[in-house]
């Protein structure tokens, strides 16, 4: 077999996961895998309605089946403080208001699976149903402005300018509503130790959020509330916040006494734990003839919930992509019978970007243009939006690399022009934009008699590979061999990380991770300079440097870490520190960038689009780890090829319920969908954002690619297909 | 699993559970205190009611799980999912869909690769299973656990187990000898991550440097 790999040799030789040993042998485990004394099953009862009450639960054939412990519903339901005004979400079990198909409305708790199972189908439920409403299409007169005042319209210069420009375009998009489905089932065990007390292990991406949110939840001191974590089967945005069926099941081990292990199936992932939300969008793009942007104007009206607003930011990226005078933005929101969206990677951008980044090669075809050149001639070199510099912006190169990579100029650009085996050939691309942070993290590092560096902080990990990450980053800068370097994480009682979401891990906990290992090389440098008879006596901390596990002043004058620990006859030396960024990254736009280019088959007599090649370039910042950050990449095509060709979650407006909701009718990429991909990466530091010079690259590994297929598609057929997915019927069915 | 009851004596399939529990249940209330024999609100207190179910509702199963035999008792409707996760606690095989959708649950069953999820555990009297925790020999890695390592077949690790145990049987049943009749023989198996082409990459690997059997 030639080709034999996709990545280049140097990052298969390169270093592993520190993880993948316990992923490869089934020993990681995951939130529903810990085995705990006494442990009972907890199932939910889903409502079978939109919208109504209950008006009666029959739960006696449930409690008397064999091993049912409690039955819960809100007619038994133990009271929750935090459920008060203020409490902003799905009180589960609170009272007898339907909000949505598919709410939780009961649990079954019984001492194993299978007898908790089919007690859940004795438990009868009764409803007053009234008339739902799940269309968006239907309900687009209903849109209103959110209630979030960061949503609110935005005007640079003159709004609607499109409609003036000597070339102009206005077109519809539409991203329909996709659904996370990490491959790991949302699970917890709920274990109250004591009245007051209470340990989970949970699939979360937020420790300290879960920990938080359940502490005020049920109005216990933060330290009564343990979350652990070590595994975390995918996120993508689904596990960022506590949901209904978390509660759910501590209310289940409280009633109880017992633990309680809650595993939702996976209809009830399309029901509980969020979606990127259906949404409409209108683009207005208008330009010179000679191809100067004139004019954008991006509208977008998505889908919430009755009883709690999401919103996100579909529109921003139209305010800063590319230099343009006149730029404006209109967000609304539908409210509609069905369960709270909520982040999805990418969130808001990678809706915006299909619309803003379709629209850009239309109009470049328009313009008969490139619409790489067309692009470039509206490079921003500074934001737009604030007119503040980048603190770093690589894109130009990024497109360069990638249109080599693809061979982008050796295509015929006209439409329809490409055959190849029988198949239409077309290329397309497009590029994605989220924003850089810098949040604040707090880690803890540990120097041991035996020379090995422990260093921990309370994040989760859904995949990207933080722990190999933190390894590496406090490898270099302690100056000591990874081999010996430990990170450790998982468990809210260490010293308090990030949430892992909106591609801000890296930056902040490497920060945290970098800044602890600093302090900790300082402290070490003061013990070893204090001592008279040390070589380093009196040295100055600039003028040493530290090196496998010594501290060197020069190659005879050095010090072995683990001697000064054995001659101070102490165990470990520890140092935990707080780290955020200052007020210079405020002067500052801060992004990552990314750049996608594909090559696409489209079988002329069926529709059926193939991807066949991908090139996809990260302006990221400095690159951690290569092998993790490759995964990233290829992990954010493979996302994106299910939300161009195959990806959306389908209602029965008539009972506002799901009719897609498993994995056999809800596609999401298999392997025969996913070709050769190659991810290539700038890996220049960004000077600003923090001492690794690191930017996130988890949003942008996804953002825009949806748009790179239609594009390619166009160029292969002819024919522009602006609702996602882009399906064999939309192929056909489309005017050339 | 309940180690103490190996009979092999088929349980009487006739007798209504339900209305039997039914009556003892109802028998522990104040209500129809009066009315019971005071033995029988006794047993029901004891939970005796339930500890007899168990006994009457389960099967004997005798069934070798990486290369150990065991001999326990297991109700008909456990599939062998659940009954590796939660009996056995080998928590390596994976529930993805529980409905033969997704692959996370996929183990050997006499060397043949199959959903877990979508047989019953009693099904496999006598057979021998091997689950991802059974791969390995001793701490040396089976070749495709260090080719997964090695090209990073895998992020977030949940669908490794099933894609490790699928790619194994994918090149012993043949099917690996490109890497697009790779795609088509591993496309039960999702990986939401999207780790496809480092899986497929370990799985070409692993082919062409030989596996072990
Ligand atoms: S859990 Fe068996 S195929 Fe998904
Ligand atoms: S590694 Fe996460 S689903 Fe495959």
């Amino acid at each position: 077999m030639k080709d034999l790999s996709s990545n280049n040799k140097s990052i298969v030789d390169g270093p592993s996961r520190v993880d993948g040993k316990h992923k490869v042998t089934g020993k990681a485990r995951y939130a529903a895998e810990h085995p705990i004394d006494g442990m009972l099953y907890g199932v939910l009862v889903d409502s079978t309605i939109a919208k109504g009450t209950i008006a009666s639960i029959d739960s006696k054939a449930a409690e008397w089946a064999p091993g049912v412990k409690a039955v819960i519903s809100h007619l038994n339901s133990p009271k929750i403080p935090g459920y008060d005004d203020k409490f902003y979400g799905l009180k589960v079990f609170f009272n007898n208001k339907v909000l949505f198909y598919g709410q939780p409305v009961a649990l079954v708790v019984a001492d194993s699976f299978e007898r908790a199972l089919h007690a859940a189908t004795l438990v009868k439920v009764t409803y007053n149903k009234d008339k739902s409403e799940t269309s968006v299409d239907k309900n687009l007169a209903n849109a209103k402005l959110p209630g979030n005042p960061r949503m609110k319209d935005y005007v640079r210069g003159e709004a609607d300018a499109y409609k003036k420009a000597e070339v102009s375009l206005e077109e519809e998009y539409l991203m329909p509503l996709e659904v996370h489905n990490p491959m790991e089932l949302h699970a917890i065990i709920a274990h109250w130790l004591a009245d007051d007390k209470v340990k989970v292990y949970d699939k979360t991406q937020g420790i300290k959020d879960t920990q938080e949110s359940i502490s005020k939840t049920f109005k216990l001191p933060q330290e009564n509330v343990q979350v652990i974590a070590e595994y975390v089967g995918g996120g993508f945005g689904s596990a960022l916040r506590t949901w209904p069926h978390e509660i759910a099941a501590l209310l289940g081990a409280k009633k109880t006494g017992r633990p309680v292990k809650l595993v939702l199936n996976r209809m009830q992932m399309f029901t509980m734990v969020g979606y990127r939300p259906y949404t409409r969008m209108k683009m207005g793009l208008g330009a010179t003839k000679d191809g100067k942007l004139t004019g954008i104007t991006h509208e977008a009206t998505a889908q919430t919930s009755r009883y709690e607003e999401f919103t996100e930011a579909t529109v921003n990226m139209s305010k800063f992509m590319y230099k343009c005078a006149n730029a404006n933005t209109r967000y609304r929101l539908v409210q509609m019978d069905v369960s709270v969206p909520t982040w999805m990677r990418g969130p808001g951008e990678a809706t915006g970007s299909f619309a803003l980044e379709c629209a850009m090669d239309e109009l470049a075809y328009k313009l008969d243009l490139d619409p790489l050149e067309f692009r470039m001639k509206n490079y921003a070199e500074v934001d737009p939006e604030n007119g503040k510099p980048f603190s770093s912006k690589h894109l130009d190169e990024a497109y360069k690399l990638g249109a080599e990579k693809i061979g982008w100029y050796d295509r015929n650009r006209k439409p329809a022009s490409m055959k190849e085996d029988g198949m239409l050939v077309g290329y397309g691309m497009s590029s994605g934009t989220f924003g850089a942070f810098r949040w604040e993290a707090t880690a803890s590092a540990r120097i041991n008699a035996d020379g090995t560096l422990v260093v921990q902080s309370a994040v989760s990990d859904c995949g990207p590979g933080t722990a190999t990450s933190m390894v590496q980053i406090a490898s270099e800068s302690f100056g000591i061999d990874a081999s010996k370097t430990s990170f450790i994480l998982g468990d809210s009682a260490l010293p308090p990380g990030p949430t892992q979401g909106g591609s801000g891990t890296t930056s902040a906990l490497g920060s945290a991770v970098f800044d602890t290992c600093l302090a900790l090389k300082k402290q070490l440098h003061e013990i070893a300079a204090a001592e008279q008879d040390s070589p380093l006596y009196q040295s100055k901390f600039e003028d040493v440097k530290f090196e496998d596990g010594d501290i060197l002043l020069s190659r005879s004058k050095k010090v072995a870490i683990t001697d000064l620990l054995k001659k101070k006859n102490v165990p470990s030396i520890a140092v935990t520190l707080e780290s955020k960024g200052n007020e210079e990254l405020q002067k500052y736009s801060m992004y990552s960038f990314s750049v996608h280019f594909a090559k696409v088959h489209v079988h002329p007599l069926t529709g059926v689009v193939r991807v066949v090649q991908v090139a996809t370039v990260a302006d990221s910042g400095k690159i951690i780890s290569e092998k993790t950050a490759a995964g990233q990449m290829i992990g954010g095509v493979t996302g994106g090829i299910g939300m161009a060709l195959t990806e959306e979650g389908v209602f029965d407006d008539r009972f506002g319920k799901f009719i897609n909701n498993n994995l056999a009718d809800y596609h999401v990429p298999v392997h025969a969908d996913v070709p050769h991909i190659d991810t290539i990466f700038i890996n220049k530091p960004d000077p600003i954002i923090n001492p690794m010079g690191a930017k996130g690259m988890g949003e942008i590994a996804l953002i825009g690619f949806a748009a790179a297929i239609a594009n390619a598609v166009y160029h292969a057929t002819g024919k522009r297909i602006r609702e996602l997915p882009i399906t064999p019927d939309k192929v056909m069915g489309a005017e050339v | 699993m309940k180690p103490e009851d190996t009979s092999n004596e088929k349980p009487h399939r006739h007798i209504k559970h339900t209305e039997r529990r039914d009556f003892l249940k109802k028998s522990s209330l104040l209500t129809a205190i009066s009315l019971a024999p005071g033995s029988l609100i006794k047993a029901a207190e004891a939970e005796l009611d339930e500890k007899f179910a168990s006994a009457l509702e389960q099967l004997p199963l005798s069934i070798e799980v990486n290369g150990k035999m065991q001999q326990v008792n297991v109700e008909p409707r456990v599939t062998l999912l659940d009954f590796l996760r939660e009996q056995l606690q080998l928590t390596g095989t994976k529930k993805g869909c529980d409905h033969g959708q997704c692959g996370a649950c996929t183990v050997h069953v006499d060397g043949k690769r199959v959903n877990s999820c979508l047989s019953l555990a009693v099904m496999h009297q006598g057979k021998k299973i091997t689950t991802i925790e059974g791969l390995a020999n001793g701490d040396e890695l089976h070749p495709m656990q260090e080719a997964f390592i090695k090209h990073d077949g895998f992020q977030c690790g949940y669908c490794t187990p099933g894609q490790i145990m699928s790619a194994v049987a994918c090149i012993n049943e043949g099917h690996a000898n490109s890497k697009d009749e790779i795609r088509e023989f591993m496309s039960g198996n999702i990986c939401r991550c999207g780790a496809y082409p480092n899986i497929v990459d370990a799985i070409a690997d692993v082919k062409n440097g030989g596996q072990k059997a």
